[in-house]
């Protein structure tokens, strides 16, 4: 991957092939999630490519009623909601990914704190997988 | 963060709106003409529109909700202004605030004198999941919106991050709906003209008149809690939680203090003007403030020498409900995780001791979003001028906030008036 740019073509052919991709900057340490071609910290464009666990923590999410397009199109509904969440990884970044696991129609059972897994889902209508995370517990 | 203050005073010199609402017949020129007029007859002096020597438009996304671009000439032709220079402004849905911002620039290093202000936009030309496709676009593209959020849904994440640190609940985020709609009632421009209370009665009224079963909510909470009457958007957030789809226009007249006299013997001086930009919301520290409100409100404090407790009145970015709670903090008027409590024990209403919204906020007054930041401005300008009518808050109102948000906090502008006789 260091030979490629950090793009987001980059970042959407690993999680195709289920992989969770950063970039790590060699001046100050700094590890993002998606990978940066520069780094917003130190402003060093020497990046080195860094796959993450994708174990993490969820830290906020919401149980979406009413979808946006591309969600409708997966086959969510004000019937069939879904969670949208933000997820801090172990390794430090965070990231918004949808949330699975539990049943969205049922959003006491989802706690902030909870210990989740990634995940690389397929939905109907796109021939790319999509981030997700599965709560663990 | 350097201390900077505005090198050439500025104030508003008139200031006025069209109705906001959903207007099927009317186009976006038609909103501006309304609010262009409005604002005319509130210049005490009059204007002559020759005077005006740069309009600035603030608007969001002309391209997406109406297929029309380059907007700003557009509307200087529709009011007469051609050729001054006619530029649009775009930061989401502080696009008009982030405009009031630019106008003082230009006055305030001597490149114009006097500086038209717009706010414009007409969302209700789309279907709701194009507007709400729309709106995400305001988000990260490629890195928060396939996570399948949408603005709603952001505000829903912040919502539940703050319930679980700080102990609110829905009910909490209920009673900023119900203040706002308060509020809007006594605004003749606001696209809710009703009270929560008064939504139910006409809503059990049309039931009657169809033959339905007539609902029988036994009270403003009750109703709330109905799924049927206020659907979930994105929980914990309902239709009462968010702000509606709204077309709408606002203009403001902005003059350099030197020449102000030549409008009004009240002007409203603009002391303080923040701004700052973020990161996308899961790249931030804590997902239950605004850090670029913050920053911004800081700088807004700083340059006009005055604190939070200096504010009589204050418009914030009540996108949803949980967005007023949060402003409400980031500015000062309450210390983390108090903000809603202080809703709840109802120091936000007109009569507390801290109004804040008296115009019904985005929630009541509607929310077309390149329209919202300069419509805080108008209601500003008629508050601190006495000018309120029935939602007039009482006492002497000489510092007065606007505080107007972009996406999820990706964009903050705030600004503090003062008015001095
Ligand atoms: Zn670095």
């Amino acid at each position: 991957m260091s030979e490629h740019r950090f793009t987001h073509t980059l970042f959407q052919q690993h999680l195709d092939e289920q992989k969770l991709p950063g970039s790590r900057c060699r001046n100050c340490g700094e590890l993002y999630l998606p990978p940066r071609p520069l780094c917003p910290n130190c402003h060093s464009g020497d990046m080195s490519a860094e796959m993450l666990g994708g174990q993490g923590r969820l830290i906020a999410f919401t149980a979406i009623h009413i979808a946006p397009t591309v969600m409708l199109e997966a086959g969510y509904s004000v019937k069939n909601p879904y969670f949208a969440g933000i997820v801090q990884l172990a390794e430090g970044p965070a990231i918004s990914a949808q949330i699975i696991g539990v049943d969205a129609t049922q959003p006491q059972n989802i706690k902030i704190g909870s210990q989740v897994q990634v995940a690389f889902i397929e939905r109907s209508g796109s021939e790319h997988r999509a981030l997700a995370f599965e709560v663990i517990r | 963060m350097t201390n900077r203050k505005i090198g050439r005073g500025v104030a508003m010199v008139g200031a006025g709106m069209s109705r906001f609402g959903s207007f099927p017949d009317l186009d976006t020129r038609d909103l501006f003409v309304d609010a262009f007029q409005d604002m005319r007859q509130s210049v005490d002096k009059g204007l002559d529109p020759k005077d005006i020597d740069i309009l600035y438009i603030g608007n969001y996304s002309s391209d997406l909700f109406e297929g029309q671009g380059h907007t700003a000439p557009l509307m200087a032709d529709w009011v007469g202004l051609t050729p001054i220079p006619a530029t649009r402004i775009e930061d989401a849905c502080a696009s008009s605030g982030v405009a009031l911002r630019q106008g003082i620039i230009a006055i305030a290093s001597g490149m114009a004198d006097v500086v038209l202000v717009g706010g414009i936009e007409k969302m209700s030309n789309l279907p709701t999941e194009e507007v709400t496709d729309t709106l995400a676009t305001a988000g990260d593209v490629l890195y928060e919106i396939p996570a399948g959020f949408t603005f709603p849904g952001f505000y829903a994440a912040m919502a539940t991050a703050y319930m679980h640190r700080y102990g609110a609940t829905p009910e909490s985020l209920m009673q900023v709906g119900l203040k706002n709609h308060d509020n809007g009632a006594l605004n003749p421009k606001a696209q809710f003209g009703m009270r929560i209370a008064d939504i139910m009665a006409k809503k059990k009224a049309r039931a009657q008149q169809k033959g339905r079963a007539i609902p029988a909510w036994s009270d403003e909470m009750d109703f709330l809690h109905d799924d049927r009457a206020n659907l979930v958007i994105a929980w914990p957030l309902r239709l009462f939680d968010c702000s509606p789809i709204s077309d709408g226009a606002a203009a403001v007249l902005l003059a350099a203090d030197d020449i102000a006299h030549r409008y009004t013997d009240h002007p409203i001086h603009i002391i303080g003007a923040g701004q700052a930009s973020d990161v996308a919301l899961h790249d931030r520290p804590d997902p239950t403030t605004i850090g670029s409100a913050r920053r911004a409100g800081r700088m807004a404090y700083d340059m006009a020498g005055v604190t939070p407790s200096d504010i009589k009145v204050a418009e914030v970015h009540d996108c949803f409900t949980i967005a007023e709670i949060i402003a409400t903090e980031d500015m000062g008027f309450f210390e983390p995780g108090r903000g809603y409590v202080a809703v709840e024990e109802g120091l936000t209403r007109r009569d507390g001791p801290r109004p804040i919204n008296t115009s019904g906020g985005l929630k009541s007054k509607g929310h077309p979003v390149g329209a919202s930041g300069a419509g805080q401005a108008v209601e500003i300008w008629h508050q601190m001028r006495g000018e309120a009518g029935s939602r007039q808050v009482a006492g002497d109102i000489d510092i007065a906030l606007t505080h107007n948000v972009g996406g999820t906090g990706q964009t903050a502008v705030v600004h503090v008036y003062e008015r001095r006789n």
